[in-house]
């Protein structure tokens, strides 16, 4: 589904050149949930936002099906993303002025074949919450959220940075819970950063970066629930 | 440089362009003030000193005759200083290359050695010598309309008798600082002019050897004014005189007092608008700064910075941002002002001007914007100090919204969640938002206000000149005749001739009098048909007075009052007058009597001093002609001419008055809704980043932010258009002189004119800002927490 080769990404900053990606070569099939590991700087979160059509590498290819997302314009980024892909982030980014039911409804009114924003609540477990603003919401419920507005879309592929890094233990949880139904039931593609190695262990791929660059990659022979998980 | 210094250098350079905007609005209302309150007092001065250097009277009187020995008399008064018996005429001027007559004034010169009032200040050539019969010296403003200059020569009417005129001189004086013909509404250099005569030549002229009809009074200081006039009336009473009366009813000087004082209404009105905008537009850009600098200054607490040095931090940003704008409101001001000082004095032909802006207005202006300033900034500062460090070392807790009325009311599908974004954001700041449409209305209100003037000219020249006036010539007889009526309808080419029987009188109710024509006339003109104060025609009654509704008020009477009327002329009848009606008009002190009722009370039959001519368009220059040799015809007006120069002086000032203002307007339109569009951006550009990364295109998410400021606009713009009625009112009120009383009219197109402003400006400001979604960092925003 997505194929990349040979994928580096430099920042200049002054004088100074950083190598955030430096060689990346990394297949995704359909389906998949795969959780990308990595310490900070390891440059995971620069090849999630490659992925997802918000950064452009400096050389190499990205292919999502037959389209190049290297020779893209700004334009075809922006309908890939809409089309296409599902975001969900460390800090939630809902809107503070609409309720959860219309952050959802900013997805669903521009997507192609949407559910309704009420069966995604539902489905993160958050139907009773529909009209609360993102003030009146736990993290955990903000993050849910999020996951809703991002799965309202039934998109290819679902990119989520860090979704647990602002939350205790036992909310991320039930995040993961939201991401991983999501992923078993709609059949979407998902890929999850994070730098908490415990999450690995319920995905089928471990790809673990380092200094950008691939460093191991392990196929777990069952996903564990995420309800087995605890740090 | 203190590290401190240095931040508030660098939070300035990073508020720029809300810097730019509140500067450009302080500037704006700062060099109004600045130009206004520098030209009300530069002409002041140029006109006091040009009084003083000229020995301009205190008091002037007209009389019939009176022997030159009278005028002792008038020297032993109390409390005069000085007296100059004259001779006084007009007459009907042939100038060369003027098609129409022109009407002179003739003003005698004293001779060598006497006391001069009311000095002629020679620009060019000479005064005439006393025994050269026919010199005169003209005043500039006709010379210079008419080209005339030592050497050229004139033919005159005075009193019936036909003299050639040499100019030997060109000159100004204090007492025509104004020259404009009894009965117009403006200056007409071309068609008025003053000369000025040796007495004993003006006195031949007039029949008026060795004796004087009308002398000058300078008043000793401290000495009363009333009590001055009433003796001269003692005097003169048995000389025919018409009343002494001080400066304040003094034509020139009334006309000049009425202009200067008219600086005042613009000196305030603007200004105050303006700063009262900065200082929101200060109170919005540091209440934004304090927001998302409230981390840094919570550290610089943190670190032990005393609450009165974060607080004079955030005070220095207010003065660092106001200060371009003030240096540049004083800059433009002090120039615009020397211009307009400048216009003036030519107008008014001030011989020289200074023009300087006292200390004084610097000094107001200054502290005007400082306070705009402190009071702009005392939210943020309160903020600041109120701040516990600890607590504003977190990040700032999620703004709480609300549903708004639009789910009580089940409205709520009306509006998507765009729609939605835009109306909460607003709703849950309402004072800004109430603010920021105040500021957008105030723009609208000063829009509305330029057009309104125009709009008020239009309507008084279409009541004095389309409707009002239907005669194609006014003419003044020398001297009140019989049979005139007759003599002029048989001219070939007159179609309509009405006669009107003119009196000086002396109107009177309790203390307040006025010295005015009471025009005895046919009972419905319809060359200059009147109208009620309901704008229905109005039929003179065969008793009482109608009074033109500046007259009613500078005298409080109304329909129904008695008034005591005074003649001034012949037996001086004396007697109680019935105000029948008031008249609808705007501009000019008149009153008018049923024509046999005038005669009846004068004790007269059949005279008339003047008429009124409709003639046919294509015999217009021979019925002139023909006029132009009749003796008795003193003065002739064309009405084409008069509205020609009207429009010609008017078009002038307003055209340069609407640039301004439309440009200041703007200013203040594009201020307010840059810096409405900055700070939404702001706050908003987490959530714009968001709906980007979600796949909402650039177009889209300008929705969300020019949706907001459409919303705004669209209310402001109502509020603006009701406030200008009402700054509209207040410059009438401001502007009303003894002799004008605007109306208050405001037409459609000045209402769309000042809305499709304001809507330009603002889409302007909207774009600008528009431009700075594109560079919107989409990841920055990922890593970032709220």
């Amino acid at each position: 589904m997505f194929r990349t080769r040979g994928l580096t990404k430099a920042y200049r900053r002054g004088e100074v050149e950083t190598r955030a990606l430096n060689g990346v070569d990394l297949d995704l099939w359909p389906g998949e949930l795969v959780v990308l590991l990595g310490p900070s700087g390891s440059g995971k979160s620069t090849l999630l936002n490659i992925l997802g059509g918000l950064d452009v590498p400096t050389s190499g290819s990205v292919h999502y099906r037959d389209h190049d997302l290297c020779a893209a314009s700004a334009d075809e980024l922006t309908r890939y993303r809409r089309e296409h892909v599902g975001f969900v982030f460390q800090f939630y980014n809902l809107v503070p002025s609409l309720t959860a039911r219309e952050n959802v409804a900013l997805v669903t009114d521009i997507a192609e074949h949407p559910m309704p924003a009420d069966e995604a609540l539902a489905r993160v477990g958050l139907a009773e919450r529909a009209d609360h603003f993102p003030a009146q919401l736990s993290g955990g419920e903000q993050q849910r959220v999020a996951i809703a507005r991002a799965i309202a879309k039934r998109p290819d592929v679902l990119l989520c940075d860090e979704p647990t890094g602002a939350l205790d233990a036992h909310t991320g949880v039930r995040v993961l819970e939201a991401l991983a139904h999501a992923n078993r039931t709609l059949g979407t593609t998902t890929v999850l950063i994070t730098h908490n190695a415990v999450i690995g262990s319920m995905a089928d791929r471990v790809v673990s970066l380092s200094d950008g660059r691939i460093a191991s990659e392990r196929r777990n022979a069952t996903r564990a629930e995420p309800y087995s998980l605890a740090w | 440089m203190r590290a401190l210094t240095l931040k508030l250098l660098r939070d300035v350079k990073a508020l720029r362009g809300p810097a730019i905007a509140t500067g450009l609005v302080v500037a704006a209302g700062l060099s109004v003030f600045v130009m206004s309150m520098g030209t009300l007092g530069s002409l002041r001065a140029t006109r006091d000193g040009w009084y003083l250097s000229q020995h301009f009277a205190d008091v002037f009187v007209r009389l019939e005759r009176a022997p030159l020995a009278r005028a002792a008399r008038l020297a032993e008064v109390p409390g005069v200083a000085a007296v100059e018996p004259r001779v006084v005429a007009g007459g009907r001027l042939e100038v060369p290359g003027l098609p129409d007559p022109a009407v002179g004034w003739l003003v005698s010169l004293p001779a060598a050695g006497e006391t001069a009032l009311n000095r002629v200040h020679v620009r060019q050539g000479r005064l005439p010598q006393p025994g050269v019969p026919g010199e005169v010296l003209v005043g500039e403003a006709f010379a210079q309309a008419n080209r005339l200059g030592p050497g050229s020569v004139l033919e005159a009417v005075v009193e019936g008798r036909e003299q050639a005129l040499r100019v030997v001189g060109v000159g100004l004086s204090p007492e025509f600082i104004y020259s404009i013909q009894p009965g117009q509404m403006l200056p007409d250099d071309r068609r008025f002019g003053v000369l000025w005569m040796a007495r004993d030549e003006l006195a031949r002229l007039c029949g008026l050897v060795g004796a004087f009809n009308d002398a000058c009074l300078r008043l000793a200081p401290g000495a009363s004014l009333p009590q001055a006039c009433a003796d001269v009336d003692r005097i003169l009473a048995r000389h025919g005189g018409h009343g002494a009366h001080g400066r304040d009813q003094q034509a020139s000087h009334q006309y000049l007092d009425g202009e200067i004082e008219q600086l005042r209404g613009m000196a305030l009105v603007a200004p105050l608008v303006f700063l009262g905008v900065a200082a929101f537009l200060l109170h919005v850009a540091l209440a934004r700064l304090v927001g998302t600098q409230r981390e840094q200054l919570a550290t610089l607490k943190a670190f032990g910075y005393r609450d009165g040095e974060v607080a004079r931090h955030c005070l220095g940003l207010a003065v660092v941002l106001v200060l371009p704008g003030v240096l540049l409101g004083l800059a433009v001001g002090a120039w615009r002002g020397a211009e307009l000082t400048a216009t003036y004095a030519r107008f008014f032909r001030f011989p020289e001007y200074v023009h300087r802006v006292g200390p004084d207005v610097v000094l107001l202006g200054v502290g005007a914007c400082a306070l705009a300033a402190v009071v702009g900034t005392l939210g943020a500062v309160r903020r600041v100090v109120r701040m516990a460090p600890a607590e504003a070392l977190q990040p700032e807790a999620p703004l709480r919204y609300r549903h708004g009325w639009m789910r009580t009311l089940g409205l709520a599908w009306l509006a998507g969640p765009v729609g939605r974004m835009v109306l909460r954001h607003m709703a849950r700041r309402p004072v800004r938002t109430l603010l920021s449409g105040l500021g957008i209305a105030l723009a609208t209100a000063l829009l509305v206000m330029g057009g309104f003037v125009q709009d008020v000219l239009d309507l008084v020249m279409d009541e004095a000149f389309v409707r009002g006036q239907c005669q194609d010539l006014s003419l003044a007889l020398v001297e009140a005749a019989p049979g005139v009526q007759a003599s002029l309808a048989s001219l070939p080419g007159v179609r309509q001739a009405e006669v009107v029987r003119s009196v000086a009188v002396r109107l009177e109710n309790g203390t307040r009098s006025q010295r005015v024509g009471l025009q005895g006339r046919e009972p419905s003109s319809e060359l200059t048909p009147l109208r009620d104060e309901a704008g229905r025609p109005l039929v003179l009654p065969r008793h009482g007075l109608v009074l033109s509704r500046p007259l009613a008020r500078a005298l409080g009477v109304r329909a129904g009052d008695r008034v005591h009327v005074a003649c001034l002329e012949g037996e001086r009848r004396e007697g109680p007058w019935t105000v029948a009606a008031v008249s609808l008009e705007h501009a000019g002190l008149s009153a008018y009597a049923h024509r046999e009722a005038l005669a009846a009370w004068l004790g007269e039959q059949g005279l008339a001093s003047g008429a009124l001519l409709a003639v046919d368009r294509a015999r217009l220059a021979e019925v002139e002609a023909r006029l132009r040799e009749a003796p008795r015809v003193g003065a002739i007006v064309v009405r084409r001419a008069a509205l020609e120069a009207f429009s010609a002086t008017v078009a002038e000032n307003l055209g340069r008055m609407r640039t301004m203002n439309v440009l200041f307007a703007s200013i203040l339109a594009v201020g307010v809704v840059y810096n409405a569009a900055r700070v939404s951006l702001a706050e908003r550009s987490r959530d714009l980043a968001t709906l980007r990364i979600l796949g909402y295109t650039r177009g889209e998410i300008s929705t969300v932010l020019l949706g907001e400021l459409a919303v705004l606009v669209l209310l402001a713009l109502p509020l603006g258009l009701v406030l200008g009625r009402g700054l509209s009112a207040l410059v009438v009120s401001f502007f009303e002189t003894e002799a004008y009383q605007f109306p208050l009219v405001i037409t459609p197109p000045t209402y769309a004119w000042a809305a499709v402003v304001t809507v330009g400006a603002s889409l302007l400001a909207g774009l600008v800002v528009r431009r700075r979604l594109d560079r919107l960092d989409l990841v920055a925003v990922l890593k970032a927490r709220e």
